[in-house]
């Protein structure tokens, strides 16, 4: 029975060399044997999410978030978790954005459930998923217009009544015309 | 039939108004229809109140019906979203009068614990609240008494004098004057005014 470190391992020293992932940190975050966190470069996530989903057994996308280091620079991460139903483990992938970036690529294409939780993730930090089909937001109103889990966001909201005073006030003005 | 009393502080109104009032309200207090708006755990517990075991229905409030059209008494139960915000609010619209508002919880009455950004911190900031229950969530039999001290309010309005014309600047309640109109009234920045909205804010427009 392989470890889950050694199937990551296995699965992303590709056969072509041209997409190959570099991986000598695959196990500087091997916390415990059934989960194994790595670090991704951010053009290289969609292809190191396929081959581990094809090559490693990793079948499901247990979660897809973001962390916000906010005051530190770079600021935000985004974090795939994936599970792998037959051998019962986990692979944690950490992709850092640099400093003015906002987006990573989307991983609609191999799972269509992962949609909404790319959803999620850009209504409360603001990382939009190049690729997803419906990049709006799942929780706050449409228009709202900041996103709640940056570590710069107040925990009582900015404005929180805007949206429906505004509505309220045309709601208003409809009934008086 | 006990409860056939004249309205208070109504010695001066005469014989019909005060009969008119008295027949009205013991009709409209014994026949509450609910309008069950269960937002989160509080429904549950509204769902308990309704059924055979707490039984409502002593109070004549056992009709709940989800067609706001019909109702006569909200009650909102739970935890109000701002997102939810517009939806409670029609509901409310879309309500015939009279009608009244239970917040039913610590959640609807002033957002209790959800001190956030999501949480409308007391729905009485959207909507002009007659009985406020709470508890996380209360029990039924709190419900139950909120339903009772609405119906002793009911009985001390002043139904027919608006409809009679004699005292416009009367509001139905019979509390005092009142410019509330759904749907009609007030500046963009204004909270609508209500007799027992102790946040509420009168304007000082001239008419």
């Amino acid at each position: 029975m392989s470890t889950a470190a050694e199937r990551v391992r296995a699965a992303l020293k590709a056969d072509d060399p041209v997409n190959a992932i570099e991986i000598p940190e695959v196990e500087a975050r091997d916390h415990s044997d059934t989960c194994v966190t790595i670090e991704v470069a951010r053009d290289r996530l969609h292809h190191a999410l396929s081959l581990l989903k094809e090559r490693a057994g990793f079948e499901a996308v247990s979660f897809i978030t973001a962390v916000d280091r906010h005051p530190a620079t770079p600021r935000f991460e985004v974090v795939h978790q994936l599970w792998a139903p037959a051998y019962g483990d986990r692979v944690r992938l950490r992709t850092r954005l640099l400093d003015d970036q906002t987006s990573v690529s989307s991983c609609t294409d191999l799972w269509s459930g992962a949609a909404f939780m790319e959803r999620e993730c850009f209504d409360m930090f603001g990382i939009t998923f190049d690729g997803n089909p419906d990049m709006r937001r799942l929780l706050m109103p449409e228009g709202y217009g900041h996103h709640p889990l940056r570590k710069d966001f107040p925990h009582r909201g900015i404005d929180p009544e805007r949206l429906y005073r505004e509505w309220d006030q045309n709601r208003r003005g409809e009934a008086l015309a | 039939m006990g409860s056939l009393t004249p309205a208070e502080g109504a010695a001066d109104s005469g014989f019909l108004t005060t009969k008119m009032d008295a027949l009205v309200n013991w009709g409209r207090k014994n026949s509450l229809w609910p309008m069950p708006l269960g937002l989160s755990c509080c429904g549950i517990e509204l769902m308990a109140m309704i059924g055979p075991k707490f039984d409502i229905a002593r109070f004549g409030a056992e009709a709940a019906r989800f067609s706001p059209r019909q109702c006569d008494v909200m009650i909102v139960a739970g935890t109000l979203t701002w997102k939810m915000a517009r939806a409670a609010r029609t509901v409310y619209d879309q309500m015939p009068e009279p009608k009244w508002v239970i917040a039913m919880g610590v959640c609807s009455s002033t957002g209790g614990m959800y001190d956030s950004y999501a949480v409308v911190q007391g729905i009485d900031s959207i909507l002009p609240v007659d009985v406020y229950v709470p508890g996380c969530p209360p029990r039924p039999d709190a419900v139950i008494d909120a339903l009772m001290k609405l119906q002793k309010q009911i009985e001390r309005e002043s139904p027919t004098r608006q409809i009679m014309g004699t005292d416009r600047d009367q509001d139905e309640r019979g509390t005092g004057t009142s410019e509330y109109q759904p749907n009609v009234t007030v500046d963009a920045t204004d909270l609508d005014h209500h007799p027992h909205d102790p946040r509420s804010v009168r304007r000082e427009t001239a008419r």
